[in-house]
């Protein structure tokens, strides 16, 4: 199959979720949830502890099993299409002594080029390095990755995404316990990907950066609450359903 | 038949059911702190510590082997920490280093020094020794009140009797601040709960468990008796008190169901021999743990019929 | 003593000899390189589990081929009880941790003491019964060289070659489902399959280790040479083969050992040389070591 036509005129759908609904123990954790997220946008995700956001990320790349529900990526059922998803799980997710350089890290985006045994090309190299660049860690490269700041760990995981050049970036929180100018560094790289057509999806905690860094939002409690582009969708009724009601002050009226 | 009884299978039932008292009792704190492990550790640990102190100080008392061991469980928890700081290693493994470089330094000891005549050979240290441990005066029901009779009972009796009582004392004085510690570290600590005195003091129990059955019942039915037990009792209740009652039962009964049926279940199928006793209520007692998995009432945490695996974040 | 020792470290000891030693050195590079991956996905308590459930299926195996009118100590039919038994200890294992609340070390320690339990009880049958030779059985304990015959000698030696074939082959997917399983699903990889072969190269290992190591030590063979090679590199394919080359020489050094000295059990002999390579390497391993922390603390004020 041909790789996505970026000249198509229709607004292709990157990701659609249509009922997905997951149980943990019996008790549901996300229901009946219904979304698409447009090629090209970069959504946030928000909601209070407890919403559902992970999880629902998870079962949407077929993580965690879902109760109900179908999700699409590009078209496809989303378990062929992983090949053009790349995921950067919550950075606390791992074990930060692994024997592991930070360039090794990145390398291992490149699996599906290079498998159990292929040889890691010329190009391939080039590109893990190219990746760790674009994020201000080529410095790095030969450091022990458990020698890292948090906000130099997070700088790794999107490197490694970034490997991927995938077509559909998928983030658990980027932003958790990372220094401002990792935030920065972060941001403009995944505003990049976006101008490059690429989609975006992140659980994001900070309400006030919302309007700024993401042009959709996702409310989620348990439910989807809302979707939509962020200048009509992201207000204050909408949120403070989504998070029960308690009084926001940061959000627009 | 009565006398039979009376000397060779009464004082390795008993021997075998205090030991498994003495076991289980810890090892119910052992399971909710995670640290099963532990009393594997620690059964190993005794070995070196016995034979070095036998080495040291030529006597094979209980006083001085007591002693070798606590020693011994007391340069395990100093290398593991040192492990874990070296390597940043998985706790698990820094622990698993620790015991099998102890365990074998006793055993290369052992062989070496020919300290064998401790009668602690390596044979014992793994199977232990319980068929040995018989009364020569249990002649008949009259050798029960004769005094001179009952000073020939094997002096593994007595002793585990008075590690039992000690162990039972020590945790009805720590008890209430071992619990919360257990619970919630932080939170005991802020209390003015002395946690780093009570993980210590766990471990030195553990060890005292250990030892002391040690040398009557050898390394496999220690670790069985610290984790099997307990862990059979956690899935029938949700109530501590409760859980530790049952394991105190489970223990009991495997140790007295599993040294009758070494001593008498093999002459009953025909065949002329008896099989240790040991590994018998080890095995029981891992039956009894299957049988709690299977039909225990709590055998599954609420709100999670899959288990404790790893599940999504939300 | 001495002459025998480095007639035996040198392949000068005769045929059978060179085989027992070259053997012992390719389990513990196999062992080695294969346990750094055992420890990093945090398998270590689960293989010594494994390990003292293959007691009864040795016992079992024993009885077996020794009522059939054969020779019950025959190494591949010992080894397949072993990997019976040890397999079914570990499904019970799995559905102990996956189906009750137990947390999984506990279900771990449940599943080694009632094996090995139920081992010692057939070993005890096997004493009486007086069918067969049982006296090589306690070799599985403890490890033993002595007596051992060439075929199982080459099946140690070829197996732990062809461990080590497998083991380089999947390297890749070994080290990103260790490091970061969700990703490596990502990325197309099967982790179950990958934790899988992981358990069942960890199980080859355990099985190989059986005659020369014994079962009670033979975690140590899998984690130590992991633990000290971990000091000297940052980079998993450099850690596996350190690992690799410690165990190699601790299982060399310590057969020769066994082999000079006949009295002296091969599986501590062993273990404790692998510790010695640990405590080596705490000292000497550049960055992590005590003498360079030490060097670096003098040094800093100086700076």
């Amino acid at each position: 199959m041909a790789p996505a036509d970026s000249a198509t005129p229709l607004p292709e759908i990157a990701l659609a979720l249509s009922g997905l609904s997951v149980a943990y123990g019996g008790m549901p954790v996300v229901e009946a949830a219904t979304a698409r997220f447009p090629a090209g946008s970069m959504t946030a995700i928000i909601g209070p502890n407890g919403a559902g956001k992970s999880t629902l990320l998870k079962a949407a790349l077929g993580l965690v099993p879902a109760l109900a529900g179908e999700v699409r990526a590009f078209g496809q059922p989303v378990a062929r299409a992983l090949p053009r998803i790349a995921y950067v799980p919550q950075r606390a997710a791992v074990d930060w002594d692994f024997p592991a350089r930070v360039i090794d890290v990145v390398q291992m985006g490149l699996y599906r080029q290079t498998g159990p045994l292929g040889r890691l090309t010329p190009d391939l190299r080039a590109r893990a390095e190219q990746s760790l660049a674009d994020l201000g860690m080529a410095d790095f490269a030969q450091r022990q990755i458990g020698a890292l700041s948090g906000g130099q760990q997070q700088r790794v995981f999107l490197a490694r995404a970034l490997a991927q050049q995938g077509d559909l970036i998928v983030l658990d929180e980027p932003f958790a316990g990372v220094d401002a100018a990792t935030e920065a560094a972060i941001i403009a790289v995944l505003h990049g990907l976006r101008a490059r057509g690429r989609t975006v999806i992140a659980v994001h905690h900070d309400l006030s950066t919302v309007p700024a860094y993401f042009d959709r939002v996702l409310l989620l409690n348990r439910r989807v609450i809302a979707e939509g582009p962020t200048s009509t969708t992201f207000h204050r009724d909408r949120v403070a359903e989504a998070y029960g009601n308690q009084l926001l002050t940061a959000i627009p009226a | 038949m009565l006398a039979e009884f009376l000397a060779l299978t009464l004082p390795p039932m008993l021997i075998a059911t205090l030991a498994s008292l003495v076991c289980a009792l810890p090892g119910n704190v052992l399971l909710l702190r995670r640290q099963a492990m532990l009393g594997d550790a620690m059964s190993h640990v005794v070995l070196p510590g016995i034979v070095a102190a036998f080495l040291l100080t030529g006597s094979a008392s209980g006083p001085v082997m007591l002693g070798g061991a606590l020693a011994a469980a007391a340069l395990s928890a100093l290398m593991i920490e040192a492990i874990r700081r070296t390597t940043r290693a998985d706790p698990v493994a820094a622990m698993g280093v620790t015991f099998t470089t102890l365990f074998a330094t006793g055993v290369l000891l052992l062989e070496v020094s020919g300290a064998s005549a401790v009668h602690l050979d390596v044979e014992h240290a793994l199977y232990g020794n319980l068929e040995g441990l018989i009364w020569l005066d249990g002649t008949g029901w009259a050798a029960l009140a004769d005094p001179a009779a009952l000073a020939g009972l094997p002096v593994e009796l007595p002793a585990l009797a008075a590690a039992l009582a000690a162990m039972a004392l020590a945790f009805a004085l720590i008890w209430r601040p071992l619990v919360i510690a257990t619970f919630d570290e932080g939170f005991a600590a802020s209390l003015g709960i002395p946690t780093r005195l009570i993980s210590a003091g766990l471990t030195g129990l553990t060890a005292l468990a250990a030892v002391s059955a040690f040398a009557a019942v050898g390394s496999i039915l220690t670790i069985a008796m610290l984790i099997c037990p307990p862990a059979a009792a956690r899935l029938l209740t949700d109530s501590l008190p409760r859980q530790v009652v049952l394991s105190l039962v489970i223990a009991a009964a495997s140790a007295i169901l599993g040294t009758l049926a070494a001593g008498y279940l093999p002459p009953a199928l025909g065949l002329g021999f008896t099989v240790s006793a040991a590994g018998s209520i080890a095995t029981l007692s891992g039956l009894f743990l299957g049988l709690a998995a299977t039909f225990g009432p709590r055998r599954h945490a609420p709100g999670h019929p899959a288990g404790r695996r790893s599940g999504p974040s939300v | 003593m001495t002459e025998t020792l480095l007639q035996a470290l040198f392949f000068q000891a005769g045929y059978n000899a060179a085989l027992v030693s070259l053997g012992a050195a390719l389990l513990g590079l196999a062992a080695g390189a294969v346990g750094a991956f055992t420890t990093l996905r945090r398998r270590a308590l689960v293989s010594d589990a494994m390990a003292h459930a293959t007691l009864p299926g040795i016992g079992l195996a024993f009885l077996a081929m020794a009522a059939l009118g054969g020779d019950g100590r025959a190494l591949p039919g010992l080894l397949a009880g072993a990997a019976l038994s040890a397999a079914l200890g570990l499904i019970l294992l799995q559905a102990l941790s996956s189906r009750t609340r137990l947390p999984e070390d506990a279900a771990t320690g449940a599943i080694l003491s009632a094996f090995y339990g139920a081992g010692i009880v057939i070993l005890t049958v096997i004493q009486n019964v007086g069918i067969g030779r049982p006296a090589g059985l306690e070799g599985f304990l403890l490890g033993s060289t002595a007596g051992m015959l060439r075929a199982d000698a080459l099946l140690i030696a070829l197996g732990g070659a062809l461990l080590l074939g497998l083991l380089a082959s999947l390297r890749r997917p070994l080290a990103m489902t260790a490091f970061d399983p969700v990703h490596a699903r990502m990325m197309g990889i099967d982790t179950r399959s990958t934790d899988l072969m992981l358990l069942l190269m960890t199980l080859a290992c355990v099985l190989l280790g059986l005659r020369v190591v014994g079962l009670i030590l033979i975690v140590a063979l899998l984690i130590t040479p992991a633990l000290a090679a971990r000091l000297w590199s940052d980079r998993i394919g450099i850690v596996a083969l350190l690992a690799g080359l410690i165990g190699a020489a601790a299982g060399h050094v310590g057969a020769a050992l066994s082999l000079a000295l006949p009295d002296l059990p091969t599986g501590p002999a062993i273990i404790l040389l692998a510790f010695a390579a640990f405590v080596m390497s705490a000292l000497l391993a550049p960055g992590r070591g005590l003498l360079s922390r030490l060097r670096r603390a003098h040094a800093r004020p100086g700076v």
